[in-house]
């Protein structure tokens, strides 16, 4: 059973339809690339699946549980879409870690927090403990552990998104979204981030990357999905996408990025 | 009477008034920072009507002067009502005084605190969203001092302004402190038609400034290590 399915979601800003019926599904551990021409609609969709957007119409279900079935159950409590938040991650174009916090405090934010708003809690000191000792683990693993205790404004773009992911990561959620990770980086910056979503994929991570970086997408997605005005357009293997597309619309899309 | 004999008469009379002084701008300070939140809220509601009132208000009380706002508010009730609810004397003045004071200096910072939460980026509420956080949470843990760093220095600004701004309150014979100076230019204590007792109420208002200038930036150094 797919761990994700998205069936026919429409979202308009203002009577201007930008997401026309968008349809896929994702395995576990699969790794999903969206590509598309700017303004087609990645954004929406990434935003829509994490609800920060109302969406007009459409069915997620993750797992088997219908998160969202739009217009029919259109008004859920605030600790229902929370709920289903938490199925979600997303890693931001511009980081947007809390610059008051260090990179560790960063991370150990959230967890804190949703131990504070349960009852249940074990034992708090044993449960904070084993946040922080998550929270180091992962800056570990983001290849950040010597920048703990760094304010957000004295670490790289680089460092600072790698935060970020690490900072979505504790929450385990079953599907991390990205929304053009590296996009606000210097070129020299790209790779390290890059570097530790490919390591996340490799650990078959589910995840959903809207990138701009054709080789990457190519060469680290399971599958590719090709957006294009608020329709996907087609999708497939890296291979079938990148190598042998049938469809014209895919084909001037990418030779845009070969001239470049 | 000579100045040797004049000095600690005065600066008596002068701390007294001064005294007033720095009551009316502490009950102001702790009445109008929580207020102004309120009516800050108030103005970036997403109910319409409340926006508009809350802005409405807020325009009249910044766009008219503060003498006047006390003038009616000491007078109004008395004037109209026949029912001069404030009671005579200085406490009635005082209370009159405070809640002109409250009040438009609400109106003032509510301005500042709409600024300073409207430039937080989108993007940090977000975040917070997508973690799981309730709207309070981010409030209080991501917005908050954000908030706070980016209105101190525009604050600090507004208080110090406050601090000379009570002596408006002598339009309504508040017993403040250049209430006190003037009284020994008509005479009082046996001392008539000095003046340098006005202009020595000066150096009282410096010194306060100067300590709340020195707290104040203490506080903005002590935000300086996050941008
Ligand atoms: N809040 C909004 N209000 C109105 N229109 C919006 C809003 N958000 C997005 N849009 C519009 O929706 C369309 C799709 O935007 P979106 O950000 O999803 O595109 P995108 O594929 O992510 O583009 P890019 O590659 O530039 O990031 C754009 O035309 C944009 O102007
Ligand atoms: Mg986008």
């Amino acid at each position: 059973m797919a761990i994700l399915e998205v069936t026919n979601i429409r979202k308009s800003f203002d009577k201007t339809e930008i997401l026309k019926g968008i349809d896929f599904t994702l395995e576990q551990g699969e790794t999903l690339a969206v590509i598309g021409s700017s303004g087609s609609g990645k954004t929406t969709l990434l935003r829509c699946l994490n609800f920060l957007e109302t969406t007009d119409e459409g069915r997620i279900v993750v797992n088997g549980e219908t998160l969202l079935d739009a217009p029919e159950q259109k008004k859920r409590s605030d600790r229902e879409v929370r709920a289903a938040r938490l199925h979600f991650g997303l890693v931001f174009q511009s980081f947007n870690l809390f610059p008051q916090y260090t990179a560790l405090h960063n991370i150990m934010l959230a967890p804190q927090l949703h131990l504070n708003g349960r009852q249940d809690a074990p034992d708090r000191r044993t449960s904070q403990a084993e946040i922080e000792r998550r929270a180091r683990g992962l800056l570990e693993q983001v290849g950040l552990a010597d920048r703990a205790d760094y304010y957000p404004h004295q670490l790289s773009g680089g460092q600072q998104q790698r935060v970020a992911i690490a900072r979505a990561l504790i929450l385990e959620p079953d599907i991390l979204c990205f929304d053009e990770p590296t996009s606000a980086l210097d070129p020299e910056l790209t790779g390290e981030v890059l570097k530790v979503i490919r390591s996340l994929a490799e650990r078959h991570m589910t995840m959903i990357i809207v990138t701009h970086e054709m080789a990457f997408a190519r060469d680290v997605a399971d599958r590719v999905i090709f957006m294009d005005d608020g329709v996907i357009v087609e999708q497939g293997t890296p291979e079938q996408l990148f190598g042998a597309t049938q469809q014209e619309r895919t084909k001037q899309f990418l030779s845009r990025y070969n001239e470049q | 009477m000579t100045f040797q004999q004049q000095l600690p008469i005065v600066l008596d009379a002068l701390n007294v008034g001064f005294l007033q002084t720095l009551r009316l701008f502490f009950v102001t300070a702790v009445g109008a920072i929580p207020l102004g939140l309120i009516i800050a809220f108030g103005s970036m509601s997403r109910f319409r009507p409340l926006s508009w009132l809350t802005r409405l208000i807020v325009w009249i009380v910044r766009g008219t002067p503060l003498m006047i706002q006390l003038l009616i508010i000491y007078y109004f009730p008395g004037l109209v009502w026949h029912n001069p609810i404030w009671g005579s004397g200085e406490s009635g003045r005082f209370l009159a005084a405070a809640i002109a004071f409250i009040f438009n200096y609400a109106c003032y910072f509510s301005e500042i605190y709409r600024g300073g939460i409207q430039s937080v980026p989108r993007g940090q509420q977000e975040a917070g969203l997508v973690l799981g956080m309730t709207r309070t949470q981010i409030f209080f843990k991501v917005t908050l001092l954000q908030v706070v760093k980016r209105i101190v220095p525009p604050m600090s600004n507004e208080i110090i302004t406050l601090v000379k701004d009570t002596s408006l309150a002598r339009i309504i014979a508040l017993q403040e402190i250049i209430w006190a100076g003037q009284a020994f230019m008509k005479g009082r204590s046996g001392i008539s038609g000095v003046i340098w007792p006005l202009f020595f109420t000066a150096f009282y208002y410096l010194i306060f400034t100067g300590v709340l200038t020195v707290l104040l930036r203490g506080l903005e150094r002590r935000l300086d290590y996050f941008r």
